[in-house]
């Protein structure tokens, strides 16, 4: 018996199941293509890295390109490594990058809590001129920034001796504090801060806690998905750095990933090369991605910015 | 003066900016007050090669074995990558860092002596049977002086051009406007290629004005008047810059060139998607790896004014925030030493800067007989240096322009006459650059 009415139960609800709409066989079709508009590159960049030069240029016009197929090997990685230190970069942009972002999470959320929670006189003053920073760009600013960290002055640590040096330019930290303070970030956090009751502040007040006892034990604890969209906006700009370390860096063991990349545009272009360096140093970020997806997806949808 | 000053620092700052350097043979003020590139007796040595592990270890080679000659002066390596290696010089000038010792993209040595980067060098006799295009002058005075130099040409396969029934042109018979012209139009009727010459339209930066000025100059043009350097008038606008402007866009329109070629014009050539690449010496290794015998080198067209290539590629020079000149003077002396030439241009695959028995010995291609030697001919025979002059960083971009929107289909004269204007203006601006 119970053999022949199981399926007599769950007949009818698939027969309720209503039929896909029109609409949504369209929405899932205009999602599989733009999956393939983004992923192709990636998959087009992976598959080149592992063929000859002239062979990536006679697949181009045939779904071959896509497909690991004629004469494949790893001699680009090889090369790769035989032409750029790949691996002192990659340190050195990891160092770069989480310096930054811790760093620039505790500035920038330091000021956008005073600027939202302190009682300050000109507050608004104050975060519409950081918020106008943001229409100048970086690059017309390079030029005389270049000048500015050359006349920084620098306390090295000697043994047990400290020396004030002259001059910021060839170093890690010109790689790195010029870009901790960031207005879009004190902006983030700000626009955070202030949907946080400030009801919370007054009590803590009153138990006897301290504006840094509020911020750190208060604020900032209920401010995660700020600081992950914090963290992903700054890290990201900090990994593609490309014109200020050309412009700073003069050492070869100080440069970041972005620049190697130039390594490669010589007379005769080695592009399967190209595609492996790139290959290499989108893995990381690819891995970030994939561990902090949701984060990542939550900052593109609260700020509207593309990452 | 200090307002001078600090105008030809922002002219040559961005005029530098601006000029890509995506290409060595085709390929301003420093601070001057205060010292740089080192200290005492150590100098430093700043290089475009950090992507190019052959040439770098022959550099490298070089100062090791002047460390080594004595005991006095000791220079330090430090490369960049070539790209964005001008961007470096830039911004290390305006913040007083400037090495000791540098190399430099040919076309860039006046803009950057008028701009105080660089110092006048005295090399006294060193120069002596030096190839003319790789010594950079400005104003009468050496500032800069190059191991190697390359030479423009074009390749093809001796095949394609004989089953077309084309003449296969030699340095002393190279093809005439009408015979290149009905070579074209012969490789377009067999149907093989969408379009079978490939010009390079797709090359960035300096690569245009190195590649498409030296058509203009054969035709009668050129980039400026060379008698004073004070006006493109009549040079870029007359009526053969006309005709070598009318001439490039019927090359398109004939759909005898793509008006935006292959981002590899080596690869395209072996997969025989085009008949014939407009490059230079430096593609003659990887195609005779893939062509072989049948590969032909073709020595630049003879357009009315005699074929014309551009000459010059990178050069070194000191700068004149150097603290150690003396230190400087000797290793440049000591690096043009003909086997020291000539090992850099063996890594980079270029024309020695001398002929010396001694730089032949290290690489007898060039010689007599050699599979080189058509690229040292052509460079002896046909190299017209880019204009010497200051203004050649704005003038190559504004010819860039012109010419990338002549072969959209913009009108020959007026947008000829446009860049003169820019020029001359430009020119004007920066006191003539005098």
């Amino acid at each position: 018996m119970a053999t022949t009415t199981a399926p007599a139960r769950r007949q009818p609800a698939q027969a309720l199941r209503p039929a896909p709409k029109p609409r949504h066989i369209v929405g899932t079709v205009a999602k599989i293509v733009l999956a393939l508009v983004f992923v192709l590159p990636i998959v087009f960049m992976f598959v080149s890295s592992l063929k000859p030069d002239a062979q990536i240029f006679s697949d181009l016009g045939s779904i071959n390109a896509f497909l690991p197929t004629g004469h494949i090997s790893f001699a680009n990685y090889a090369g790769v490594f035989d032409r750029v230190p790949i691996v002192t970069f990659l340190m050195n942009s990891v160092g770069i990058s989480a310096a930054t972002v811790i760093l620039g999470l505790l500035v920038n959320s330091l000021a956008a809590f005073a600027l939202s929670r302190m009682r300050l006189r000109g507050k608004k003053i104050i975060l519409t001129a950081i918020i106008a920073t943001l229409i100048v760009p970086f690059e017309t600013l390079a030029l005389p920034l270049v000048w500015w960290v050359n006349q920084l002055p620098w306390l090295q640590v000697n043994g047990f001796s400290l020396a004030l040096t002259h001059g910021w330019l060839d170093t890690y930290r010109v790689q790195i504090i010029p870009f901790i303070a960031n207005a879009f970030s004190v902006y983030l956090f700000h626009q955070y801060f202030d949907s946080i009751p400030k009801e919370l502040d007054e009590a803590a007040r009153m138990d006897g806690a301290g504006w840094f006892q509020i911020y750190r034990k208060i604020i900032m604890p209920l401010s995660g998905p700020a600081i992950a969209t914090v963290a992903i906006l700054t890290f990201l700009p900090a990994w593609n750095s490309y014109l200020w370390p050309i412009m700073v860096v003069q050492s070869e063991n100080l440069r970041p990933v972005m620049v190697g990349v130039e390594y490669f545009y010589q007379l005769n272009v080695a592009w399967g090369q190209i595609m492996a360096y790139t290959t290499l140093i989108t893995l990381p970020i690819l891995v970030l991605f994939i561990a902090f997806q949701r984060s990542f997806v939550n900052s593109i949808a609260s700020t509207g910015v593309k990452g | 003066m200090k307002f001078h000053k600090s105008r030809r620092l922002l002219t040559a700052s961005i005029a530098a900016m601006v000029i890509a350097a995506p290409l060595a043979g085709c390929s301003g003020t420093a601070s001057a007050s205060g010292g740089s590139g080192g200290s005492g007796n150590s100098i430093t040595l700043w290089t475009h090669n950090a992507g190019n592990p052959a040439e770098l270890a022959a550099d490298q080679k070089i100062v090791s074995a002047f460390n080594s000659s004595q005991s006095k002066y000791k220079v330090t390596v430090q490369a960049f990558p070539q790209a964005s290696y001008n961007q470096s010089v830039v911004a290390a000038a305006a913040s007083g860092k400037l090495p000791c010792v540098l190399d430099m993209d040919a076309p860039n040595v006046p803009n950057w002596a008028w701009a105080k980067y660089l110092a006048p060098l005295d090399l006294g006799t060193s120069l002596k049977g030096q190839l003319p295009s790789t010594i950079g002058k400005w104003n009468g005075k050496v500032y800069a002086v190059g191991y190697y130099d390359v030479a423009l040409a074009m390749f093809a396969r001796k095949s394609v051009l004989t089953a077309a029934g084309i003449r296969i042109p030699t340095i002393d018979t190279p093809w005439t406007q009408d015979e290149f012209n009905q070579s074209l139009a012969a490789l377009k009727k067999t149907g093989k290629w969408a379009a079978p010459l490939d010009l390079g339209t797709s090359g960035t930066g300096e690569w245009w004005t190195y590649a498409y000025s030296p058509l203009l100059q054969s035709f009668g043009g050129d980039l400026i008047n060379r008698t004073d350097y004070q006006s493109a008038d009549g040079a870029l606008n007359g009526a053969n810059a006309v005709n070598w402007a009318t001439w490039m866009r019927g090359l398109v329109t004939q759909g005898l060139i793509a008006q935006k070629s292959g981002a590899d014009a080596n690869a395209d050539l072996t997969n025989n998607k085009t008949a014939i690449e407009y490059s230079g010496s430096w593609a003659a290794a990887p195609l005779s790896k893939t062509l072989g015998k049948d590969l032909a080198v073709i020595p630049p067209v003879n357009f009315g004014s005699g074929p014309k290539i551009g000459g010059g590629s990178w050069e070194w020079g000191m700068t004149n925030t150097c603290e150690n000149k003396a230190a400087a003077t000797a290793y440049l002396k000591f690096s043009l030493q003909p086997q020291y030439q000539a090992s850099v241009a063996v890594a980079a695959g270029t024309i020695p800067a001398t002929s010396s028995p001694a730089a032949l010995k290290l690489d007898p291609s060039y010689g007599p007989g050699g599979s080189n030697e058509i690229f040292a001919q052509i460079s002896r025979k046909y190299a017209e240096l880019r204009p010497p002059t200051p203004a050649y960083p704005f003038i190559s971009t504004t010819f860039t322009t012109a010419a990338q929107n002549i072969l959209a289909g913009a009108d020959p004269k007026s947008t000829l006459d446009q860049a003169v204007r820019g020029i001359d203006a430009n020119i004007k601006t920066n006191n003539g650059y005098k």
